[in-house]
This record gives structure tokens, sequence and C-alpha cells, in this order.
């Protein structure tokens, strides 16, 4: 091979895995990611049933009821709007009612309970989930006491 | 007073750190070696006043003294002592008062053991850390002091968050640190030589073992960090493509593809402008890394307050040191006089494609992380991105570069033989198969890719292997030849070897547990039983108990196989009492290279309560795969090429790598 045939080839192999590379960010970026809401985003947000999203805002205080053994059953609230949701298996140490919590997970078709298959409550007790605060507040919902973020 | 002091050396550092950051570029630009000089003492100088002030600090925490803010914030009279001391690193000051602390620490190691770096290079170099310890000393006193004083001093401190108080933390921040702030050498190498427009293989030499001990510690940190996280979280998970693992994964992946250009320029004088650019980037990624995890813009158990002034000073920071050394490369690199071409079948050739794919994947890291960022602020939108996105671009990008591994140090410099190494290679595909297969049988079936996985972890290993076999001519010459040949190969050699081992171990840990792992949520009542892999799990009840600043209920279980008990293990749930905070402590039992493993859930009815098990097959391995990594990495660095190298001037103790274990 001439020098310019090897440069050529080497060039031509860096772009073309490069390009590779961006496909597969895009392809997955249009499969493999998940919008967050909080609920009274999803009367207009319109989200098909089985799509995969985050759903978070404060455990309604006195909804948190525990079915057949390990199912939970609790109600996700933003204050305008609530949304029944259900768990199997081990919620987080941290998971109260009245407190910030995030679900991911996705609604069944014809229902309108959305199940999760993964919970995530706050590091340590001073801080809720920046996503649910940021989205509370926007709403005017005041948090009070240990809710408020740092 | 003491406390004043430590404010003031503080203080003292960032005035020397100005002095060492301006005089000796002077220096080196008008030829005045006094003045160049004076860049070793101040490095030392800072780094003395800088030790100083974290071991005033140190002191007021050992001392529980709640007089001062970030103790009482941090800490509790009834702590014990180890999670004292470490709880100068879990917060926010006393982790960037490290931070500084370590560069520092380089910057006088630079300075100790650079004694034959020609004098401006030294100077240059000096005064780059210098730099960069500036703008942190700065961010320290302007926004994060942590030796703010509360009057009146409480009578009780906050404690710390209780998933802090572990081993783990003790060890893991230090070593991260010793890892990503040592790519700053890297990067200030980079700068110098950039100022100087001159760059030649001596300087890949030198930049190496540095970019090797960066690497080392880095490793070492990740690895440790993953396995805090596994035992700590109580979730299970040992890797979560969390932002903030993603921060210290990111500058790992830059930091190993240099590690390979830098021997590309160092052997063949080639790739040159690529390796400095490389090199600006680690560092740059690890800046970002801080960024990320301590302005607040993600929260996570690492974002421990967020304060929007720190935030935007450390992108003020992020943004000079980014942009002005790319700015600066952009008008010098031209001058740096370019490398030759190669042959693409060649070493060169491999470790092209290995600098490719490294660079790719840590783009595609780059973007899943900082998509969300940007999406949110430019159109009010809030996504996650999770783990499905990076095992779809990362895991696919990486596949190729696992199977090119063994390739690479059996390729020839200059002018390869693909087709030759492939045929020497083909023993250990043929025994990664068979293993493959075989493991695929032995757990009576389960995904099919687990047999191509595990034969790729396996390849890796026998591939490595085939190298040092190879090279010291076994089955060639008689076995004593081949000994005495194998024992005399460079360091070097077992370095690599040893680090590819690690990627195939970890491999092969990562398909085991993806693909054969079980979980089982159930309600328990004493007696009741549940399996779990070869394993049979019984309840056998509750007991309460308390430690020194918590109280804690505990399950007992009873691990038996094929009805005779083997083991036994403890799964709790803590209180811990200063915060009112809940932690669990998951039961873990090994039984070889697996874990048994144990999360207690809320108790339901009498005596019943929700419990998690997992079977993780060949989990160790991932953590293992790390140790034999970090072997490698040690070797390589007592290599006699890398202490003595071709200009005698370049000369470097091998203790540099040893000392920055301290």
């Amino acid at each position: 091979m001439t020098r310019k045939q090897k440069r050529l080839a080497i060039i031509g192999g860096g772009v073309g895995f490069l390009v590779l590379a961006a496909f597969l960010v895009m392809f997955a970026f249009s499969q493999a990611i998940a919008y967050f809401y909080v609920p009274s985003d999803l009367a207009k947000a319109n989200v098909s049933p089985g799509t995969r999203i985050r759903l978070g805002g404060v455990v309604e205080g006195g909804s948190v009821k525990r079915g057949d053994s390990k199912t939970v059953t609790f109600t996700v609230t933003d204050t305008l709007a609530g949304v029944p949701v259900t768990y199997t298996g081990i919620l987080p140490d941290l998971f109260r009612e009245g407190q910030g919590v995030v679900t991911e997970g996705a609604f069944v078709q014809g229902s309108s309970v959305f199940v999760a298959d993964t919970v995530l409550a706050k590091h340590d007790e001073t801080y809720m989930p920046k996503d649910v605060a940021d989205r509370l507040k926007a709403q005017g919902v005041e948090l009070s006491g240990k809710e408020t973020i740092k | 007073m003491i406390i004043e002091l430590g404010h003031y050396a503080l203080v003292l550092a960032l005035a020397t750190a100005v002095i060492q950051a301006a005089l000796p570029i002077l220096g080196a630009r008008l030829n005045d070696r006094g003045l160049m000089e004076l860049a070793s003492s101040a490095a030392v100088a800072c780094f003395l006043l800088v030790a100083f002030a974290f071991v005033v600090l140190t002191f007021a925490y050992v001392t529980s003294d709640f007089s001062v803010r970030n103790v009482w914030e941090n800490s509790h009279s009834l702590k014990p002592l180890i999670y004292k001391i470490s709880g100068v690193w879990g917060n926010h000051e006393g982790s960037m008062l490290l931070w500084l602390l370590i560069l520092t620490f380089f910057s006088a190691l630079v300075a100790a053991f650079g004694r034959n770096l020609p004098e401006t290079l030294k100077a240059n170099v000096l005064a780059v850390q210098a730099w960069i310890a500036m703008a942190f000393a700065l961010f320290i006193l302007l926004t994060s002091n942590p030796f703010a004083r509360l009057i009146p001093a409480p009578g009780e401190g906050k404690d710390l968050n209780p998933i802090l108080q572990d081993v783990g933390l003790a060890i893991h921040p230090p070593l991260l640190y010793l890892g990503y702030v040592g790519f700053s050498v890297c990067f200030s190498f980079a700068i110098a030589a950039l100022i100087e427009g001159r760059i030649d293989a001596a300087w890949a030499r030198w930049v190496r073992p540095w970019t090797l001990a960066a690497w080392t510690f880095l490793t070492a940190g990740i690895s440790m960090g993953s396995y805090w996280a596994y035992y700590e979280l109580g979730w299970g998970g040992w890797w979560f493509w969390d932002p903030v693992e993603n921060a210290s994964f990111m500058p790992w992946l830059a930091g190993t593809a240099l590690l390979h250009s830098a021997l590309v320029m160092e052997k063949r004088e080639a790739l040159k402008i690529w390796t400095v650019l490389l090199a600006i980037m680690t560092f740059s990624l690890s800046l970002l890394g801080t960024f990320l995890v301590r302005s607040g813009v993600l929260t996570s158990v690492h974002a421990f307050a967020t304060d929007p002034t720190r935030g935007i000073f450390i992108l003020a920071i992020l943004v000079f040191f980014i942009g002005g050394a790319f700015t600066l490369f952009a008008l010098r690199a031209s001058h740096l006089k370019a490398g030759g071409i190669f042959a693409p079948i060649s070493r060169e050739g491999a470790l092209v494609f290995n600098n490719l794919i490294l660079t790719t994947a840590t783009a595609t890291v780059l973007t899943g992380t900082l998509y969300p960022l940007v999406l949110e602020a430019l159109t009010g939108d809030k996504i996650s991105v999770g783990p499905p996105f990076f095992n779809m671009t990362f895991g696919l990008l990486m596949l190729p570069l696992l199977f090119a591994v063994p390739f690479g140090p059996l390729l020839a410099w200059k002018r390869g033989d693909l087709v030759g190494v492939a045929q020497r290679l083909f023993a250990a595909v043929a025994i990664g198969l068979v293993f493959g297969t075989g493991y695929y049988y032995a757990m009576n079936g389960g995904p099919v890719l687990a047999v191509f996985g595990i034969a790729l972890g396996v390849y890796l290993i026998a591939g490595s292997l085939t190298d040092l076999a190879l090279r010291s001519g076994l089955g060639k010459v008689a076995g004593n030849v081949a000994w005495r040949r194998f024992t005399g190969l460079p360091r070097s050699a077992f370095g690599t070897a040893l680090a590819h081992i690690g990627l195939g171990v970890t491999l092969i840990g990562i398909v085991a547990v993806t693909a054969f792992e079980t979980e089982t949520v159930v309600e328990m009542k004493p007696g009741m039983t549940v399996d779990a892999g070869d394993y049979t799990m019984r309840f056998d009840g509750m007991r309460n108990g308390s430690g020194p600043n918590y109280t804690e209920e505990s399950g007992h279980f009873t691990i038996s196989r094929g009805g005779a008990a083997v083991s036994e293990v403890w799964s709790s749930k803590r209180l811990y009492q200063a915060r009112r905070m809940p932690t669990t402590e998951a039961g873990i039992r090994t039984f070889g290279l697996s874990q048994l493993y144990v999360s207690l859930g809320d108790q339901i009815s009498e005596g019943g309560i929700v419990v998690r098990i997992w079977w993780k097959p060949m989990i160790l391995c991932i953590w293992g795969g790390t140790l034999f990594m970090i072997a490698g990495g040690f070797v390589s660095l007592s290599d006699r090429r890398l202490r003595v190298g071709a200009p005698a001037r370049a000369k470097r103790p091998k203790t540099v790598p040893v000392g920055a274990a301290e």
C-alpha cells in the first residue's frame, strides 16, 4: 500500500466506526430512555401503555397498602393529581408516606394503575429527588420542613 | 486557635501556588535558572501547607470539635474513630480539601523525582500544576471553607450520613482521587509541551509512569466504589450507569486509551499530537467528573450539598482549564512535528484501533451522561438515560475491542502478520469455546449468548497467556530454557498480560451474573425455606441488637446444601439514632467465587418479613479481575525500561508509584 492508501484506510476505518457509533447512540436514544412526569402531566402527555416512564411525586399520606405479602400499592401525588402505583419487591429504606419518590415502570393496557419495577427514594433525609422537587416547586407546591431541598 | 492555623495554612498554600504558577513560567521564558528552580521548592511547600491544613481538620474531627461547622454537620461524638477520620472527606468541604491535597502531593512528587527532567519542561509542568492548585484553593477558601466556625458551639454533632459510615468510604475516595487527580500530571506535561512547542519520544517516556500510576489507582478506586455500592446499598447491583459512576469511568476509559497511545509514541514517535490531545481530554474528563459530582446538578449519594455558587465556580474552573487547554492546543499543535504514518496491520495499528474504540466508547458514555442535562436546559423535558442505553451503545461498541485485545501484543511493530497471529490464537479461541459451553451445561442452560460471553472472557485470559508462552518459546525450546526466558521477560510484558487477563476475568463475572443470577422476593415466616442457586435458605427468626450509634433488627438464616447445613447469615436493618435514618445491611455469604445476598424488607404480619434473596454466580470475578489489572499496573511500573529509559536524564526511581500509594 502506498502512504496515501494507508492513510485513507486508517481515516476511513475511523470515520466508519464513528458513524456506526453515532447511529447506535441515536437508536438507543429512541428506544432506551424514560421521560419523567409528575401525575398532573399525565392527562395531557398521553403516555401509551407499555412505554417506560419515570413517575415522581410525593407518596400520599395513608395510601400505602400491602396486598398479598410482597406487593405494595400507594398513590403518587403532586397535590393536583394522584396516580395509583403498584410495586412488587422491597421498598427503599427511606420510602415513607409524605415524602418524595421516583418510580420507574409503565402503565398496563386498559388500566390506570402504574406498575413500577423500580422505586427510588432519597439517599438521606435532607433532600428529595431533584426532579420531583423542581417540578413541585414549579407548580407552586410548597414543601415543608424536611422535604425542602437543600 | 489550631483551627485558625489550619485556615491560615490554606491561605498561605494559595499564595505559594500563585508564586509557583507565575515565576517558573517566566523563568523558562527568560532562561533564568533561579526562577525555574523556585518551582520545586514552591511545590513542596504548597504540599506541606495543604497537608497541615488537612491534618488540622482531621484533628478537629477526631477531637469532635463542634465549634467547627463542618465537624458539627458531619460528625458525632459516639461515632467510631475510623469513621471520624474518614468523615473528614465524607462531606463537600473536606473532600475538596482532599482533592487539593492529592493534587499538591503529585506536584511535590514531580518536584522530588523529576530531577532529571529538562529544566524548562519541569518548570512549566509545575507551573501548570500550580494553576490548577490555585483554582481549587480559591474555590475552597471562597465557597467551601471547611474551617468555618459555629458560635456558640453545639454540644453534639449531626452525625455522618449512615450509608457513608463504612470502611469502604475510608478507602474509596482517596484511591479514586489518587487516580483522577493523578491525571493532572499528564495534563500538565501536555500543556508544558504545547507551551514549549516541542515534543519527542522521551516526553512519552516521562509521562507514561504517571499515567500508569494514576490509571492503577483509578482502577482500584472505581472497583472499590462498585463493591461498596454492592454490599452497602442492599440493592444487589454492582454498577448502575449512574452519572456519578460515569463521571469516574470516563477518565478511566480515556486514561486507558492514553496509556496505549503513549506506548506508540514512545516506541515509534508516532501519534504525538493525538497523545497530547488525549492527555488533555483525560484530565478534562476528571474535571468534568468533579463538576458533575460536586456542583449539585445531579442528586446522588455523592452530592453532599448543593449550593449554586459552588456549581458556577466549578463550572468556571472547568471552562477555564478545558477551554484554555484546547485553545492552546489549537494554536500550538501545528508547531509540533507530526510523527510518521504506519501500516494498519501492525502493533501500532492495533493500538490505534484500541484508541479509536475506547475514545468512541467514552464519547457515548459522555453523551448518555450529559444528554439529560442538556435536554433539560434546552427544552425543560426531564428524561433518564439508564442501563439499557449504555448496554446497547457502550456494550456493543466494546465487543470488537475485547476480541482484538490478545492480537495487540502478538502483532509485530511496523508490519504485522494478521493471519499468523490468528493461527497462534486458535488454541485460545478453542479453549474459550470449550469453557463457555461447559459452563452453560453446568448451569443447566440459560441465554445462549452467555456461551459466547464466557468464551470471550476465557479467550482473553488464554490469549494473554499465549503471548507469554510464545515469547518464552514454550514447546520450541527445552523446558528449562523456556523457563529462563520466561523469567527474563520484561516486567511490562507481565504487566500487559496481567491487565488483559484481568479484563477477561471481569468479563466472565459480568456475563455470569447477568445471565445466570436468580432473584427471589418472598414473604418469610420463621421455619420457611427458599431455594437460591444450589442452596436452600431457612429463615430462623428476628433479633434486636444495637451498635455504638444505631439500633438494629437482624434476621437469621441457615444455609444448607443437599439437606446439610453449610453456613448461616445475618441480614439487618439499622436505624441510626442521630439522623433517625434507616439503612439496610445486607447479609452476604461467599461460596467459591459466587455469593448469596439477602436483604430484609418490611415486617408484615406477626413474625413474617419480606426478604429479597439473590444468587450471584461468579460475581467475585468482577472485582477479582480489577485486582489483576491493578497488579498489572504495579508490575509495569516496576519495569526497568520506565526507570532508566533511553536518555539517562529521564531516569526516574521506581519509588514514584510506591510513594504515591501512601
